[in-house]
Parts: structure tokens; C-alpha cells; sequence
């Protein structure tokens, strides 16, 4: 379309929009894993997560936002045995559903069933290229069960699942055999980044890819315009042409999560009472949050530079992602931690000794293998 | 590819794909593929009713004559055979 006439998109999305186009909905905070960068500290279920009679009723807000699809995450959501109730609920009332899962539960009849719907898209996450490197962060066994899942996709004939990796200081040599390994599987590669959120506050120092990692990324990604990363790197534009996609934080603009407990936040990255606009339990439910709550209408307001203002870069960068900054201890309008121009590295080292918002411990539980955690 | 070789005729009837939904939004609209899962923005309100409404006419061209400037109609004429690349509407 010719777009020449309009102001630029980005600018028009900050205002906000009449519902979400990415809008994360974790359904359980139980996980049979505890990987340790888990953005919502996931690990066990909370006794006040949603009914299915309540999720059902988010649901029905969502057909009438015509919201086009929510991605569904967790913990692992295939773990809540009214999950497939839920997903089937979503698709007849014309809410697409991309789920993500760390595979455990994807049984070779399961995957036949998921490959008859239209409407349903499977996200299996996976963090290396090899059992060692994944395993080191999403434990013992996982890296061989996501690739049992992913087998049984295959088989089933499902088509183009996604294949999603956190991008680390650990994986960032194996892009290439991350490639080929989705391409033997029809599948997609999705890139996203390690933000500092959750339990990744305290693994973030020692996995995030290191400055000449990012760049190799940024050159990786613009020879790959295929690969998905759900707009993560756009910091990474201060490099040079964008990448594609809309390059802007969309928290609250464009994104916004409901956490199990029907919390909304402005991005899954942030679960923090900072960012916490309301309750889908609340008189309004998740419609009058999106339209009104103040923390949406704030962030919706035209955000200054700061100290990015004298980057020539800030128009490609944005000063890069608010969660990143937040949970490492940065003003929100100052450089993400990563920035490409290493303003973000000298700013942390300025920082007068204090405490960082903490996610705090979240639902994070001892892995107990064999337990009564369910 | 899909889309290099389709023909884009003005003077055919096109519609909105089956499984395209179109939500209205400040800037004109959204619309979402469910096939492809892809989104797309179309950037005038005009633009959006052109889309919503292209089925009840009988051509492309038709459409664009009831509600388009005629200054603007190569524009819009450019735009639709985009849109119709990328699966969004269909000739019927
Ligand atoms: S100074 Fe700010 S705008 Fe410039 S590259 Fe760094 S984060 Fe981006
Ligand atoms: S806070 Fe970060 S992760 Fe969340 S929408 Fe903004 S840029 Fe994206």
C-alpha cells in the first residue's frame, strides 16, 4: 500500500489501538520445567488462577475486541486439564490461538489432533542446538523431549510449527544449526530476546549475548527476513537498516499480558506491580483495562528521548525495551542495557549502588521430580 | 511464490479472502490472514471500506468509482492490486 502519505506507522501504533495485535495470556504459572530465564518465574500452579468458566469469559471479551489471535504461554500450559477445552472454546469464537510449550506433553496422538485445526499454531521452545547447551537452562531432559515433540509434529504432518529460542551468550554460535535444524522439520525458526524478567533477573548477566554477538545477530537476521522474532531486536536497528517489522517497545500499546491470576501487565516482560494495570475480575473486565486503565493511557503518551535524545540512532532504537531497562535499574527513558552504542554498559556502571525493582521469586519452586506439584 | 503470477484484473469482481477478518482502528484498519497468519495494515479509513465493501460490486473499478476521489483512484487501483498479491482479496 502506498504509506507515503500517512505519518509513520510506528508513531500512529503508539497511540494505541482498539484491542491488542500481540496479546500474551499465560494460563497456569505450573511447570513441569524450571528453566532458569523463565520471564514469569513459573513453577507452581497459584490456587487463584483462572476457572475455565472465567478464561471462557475472557474469551468472549476477545471475539468482541475482534482480537485476531492470543498467544498462549504459561508455565506450561498444556498442564491445565481444561487446556484443549479452552483452545477448542478460542477457535470457535474466532480467536486464533498460538500456544508455546515446552513439548513434554505433545504425544504423537495429540500432535495428530493439534494438526486438524486450522486455527491453532504450536510454539516449541528450545534453547540450543544441542542437549548440553539447552539443558544448561532449561534442565536435564528437556532438549530431548522438546525434540520429541517436535518428531510427532512432523509425523502428524502439522506443517510449519515454530521452533523458539531464547537468543544467549550460549547459543549464539549455533544459529546456523538452529536453522537447519527447523528447515529438517518444516518448521520455523523464531528468535526472541533474554530480557532480565523473572527468574532471567538473576541468570541476565551471565547469558545475555555479548555486544559482538549482537552484531553478528543483527548482520544474521537482515540476511534472514523469514526468521520470526516477534519484533524483539529492534534495539539492534541502531545498527544500521531496520530490521523488519514496526520497531517500537509496544507495551500496552500493541502488547499487554493476562497472567494466570487474570493480572493484565503491559508486557509479559514486566510482571511487576509497576506495570500491573488491572484484573480481568475487575467491573469492565479486560476491555475496560485495555481502553482505559491509567497505566495504558500513560504509556500511550508521547515518550521522550531522555538520555537517548543525543543518539543520532534514536529513531531506529527507541532507546530500545523498557522491561530490559526497568529490571536492570535504568530510567526508562535512558539506553537498554544492550545498546549497540554501549551507553546502556557505562550508564549500569554509573549507577549509584542500590536495589533494582525486583520480579521478586514469583511462583518459582523447587524442581520436585515425582511430587505432588501438579 | 504465491502472488507472482496472479493477474490482477480491475475490471473483475474481487471480495475479501474467507478467512480474512478486517478490524477497524484509528489509522483505517487490520486485517488478519488465518491461513497465513499474517497482518496487515491498511492505512485509510477509506481504504478499509473499499476492502470491507469490494464483493458488493461488480468490479474493482466499480468500487473504487463509488467512493474514491477519481485523483486518488490510481492509488487505490495500486493498493488493491497489492493486497490481492498477498492473498487478501480474490477474484469470484
Ligand atoms: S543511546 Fe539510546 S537510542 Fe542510541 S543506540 Fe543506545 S539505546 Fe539506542
Ligand atoms: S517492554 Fe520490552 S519486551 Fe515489552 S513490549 Fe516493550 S520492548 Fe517489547
Amino acid at each position: 500500500m502506498s504509506a507515503d502519505a500517512h505519518p509513520r506507522l510506528a508513531d500512529q501504533l503508539k497511540g494505541g489501538l482498539g484491542a491488542p495485535i500481540c496479546l500474551t495470556w499465560e494460563l497456569t504459572y505450573g511447570c513441569n520445567l524450571s528453566c532458569i530465564h523463565c520471564l514469569s518465574s513459573s513453577g507452581r500452579r497459584d490456587p487463584r488462577e483462572l476457572s475455565t468458566a472465567e478464561a471462557m469469559a475472557v474469551f468472549d471479551e476477545l471475539h468482541d475486541l475482534q482480537v485476531f489471535y492470543v498467544n498462549i504461554g504459561g508455565g506450561e500450559p498444556t498442564i491445565r486439564a481444561d487446556f484443549y477445552e479452552l483452545v477448542d472454546y478460542s477457535v470457535s469464537r474466532g480467536v486464533g490461538v498460538k500456544f508455546s510449550t515446552n513439548g513434554t506433553t505433545i504425544s504423537p496422538e495429540r500432535a495428530r489432533r493439534l494438526a486438524g485445526s486450522d486455527h491453532v499454531d504450536v510454539q516449541v521452545s528450545l534453547d540450543g542446538a544441542d542437549a548440553a547447551t539447552n539443558d544448561a537452562v532449561r534442565g536435564a531432559g528437556s532438549y530431548a523431549a522438546a525434540r520429541r515433540a517436535m518428531d510427532h509434529l512432523a509425523a502428524a504432518g502439522f506443517g510449519a510449527f515454530k521452533i523458539s529460542v531464547v537468543f544467549t551468550r550460549a547459543n549464539a554460535g549455533q544459529l546456523d544449526e538452529l536453522e537447519a535444524l527447523a528447515a529438517g522439520y518444516g518448521a520455523e525458526l523464531r528468535l526472541t530476546r533474554l530480557r532480565p524478567s523473572g527468574r532471567g533477573a538473576r541468570s541476565w548477566a551471565a547469558l545475555h549475548p555479548t555486544r559482538d554477538q549482537q552484531i553478528a545477530l543483527y548482520h544474521w537476521l537482515r540476511d534472514r527476513p523469514a526468521v520470526l522474532t516477534g519484533d524483539s531486536f529492534f534495539h539492534l536497528s541502531a545498527l544500521g537498516e531496520s530490521l523488519p517489522g514496526l520497531n517500537l517497545c509496544g507495551a500496552g500499546r500493541v502488547v499487554c499480558l493476562v497472567d494466570p491470576v487474570g493480572d493484565v501487565y503491559a508486557c509479559p516482560f514486566v510482571v511487576h506491580p509497576r506495570f500491573r494495570a488491572g484484573s480481568v475480575r475487575d467491573p469492565g473486565g479486560f476491555t475496560r483495562i485495555w481502553r482505559r486503565s491509567g497505566l495504558f493511557v500513560e504509556l500511550r503518551q508521547p515518550s521522550s528521548a531522555g538520555a537517548c535524545a543525543v543518539c543520532g540512532s534514536y529513531d531506529a532504537c527507541q532507546g530500545g525495551c523498557m522491561a530490559a531497562k526497568f529490571f536492570t535499574g535504568l530510567p526508562l527513558d535512558g539506553p537498554d542495557p544492550e545498546c549497540v552504542e554501549g551507553h546502556g554498559e557505562a550508564m549500569l556502571a554509573s549507577l549509584p549502588a542500590g536495589p533494582v525493582p525486583s520480579p521478586g521469586a514469583g511462583h518459582s519452586a523447587p524442581v520436585s521430580f515425582g511430587g505432588r506439584r501438579r | 511464490m504465491r502472488g507472482l503470477l496472479i493477474d490482477f484484473d480491475p475490471q473483475a469482481r474481487y471480495r475479501l479472502d474467507g478467512r480474512v477478518a478486517l478490524r477497524p482502528e484509528p489509522f483505517g484498519a487490520l486485517a488478519y490472514h488465518y491461513g497465513d497468519r499474517r497482518l496487515t495494515f491498511l492505512r485509510s479509513a477509506l481504504l478499509a471500506e473499499v476492502v470491507r465493501d469490494l464483493g458488493s460490486h461488480p468490479s474493482v473499478d466499480a468500487a473504487l468509482e463509488a467512493v474514491v476521489p477519481e485523483a486518488q483512484r490510481p492509488a487505490y487501483r495500486h493498493a488493491l492490486e497489492a493486497l490481492a498479491r498477498s492473498g487478501l482479496i480474490r477474484e469470484c
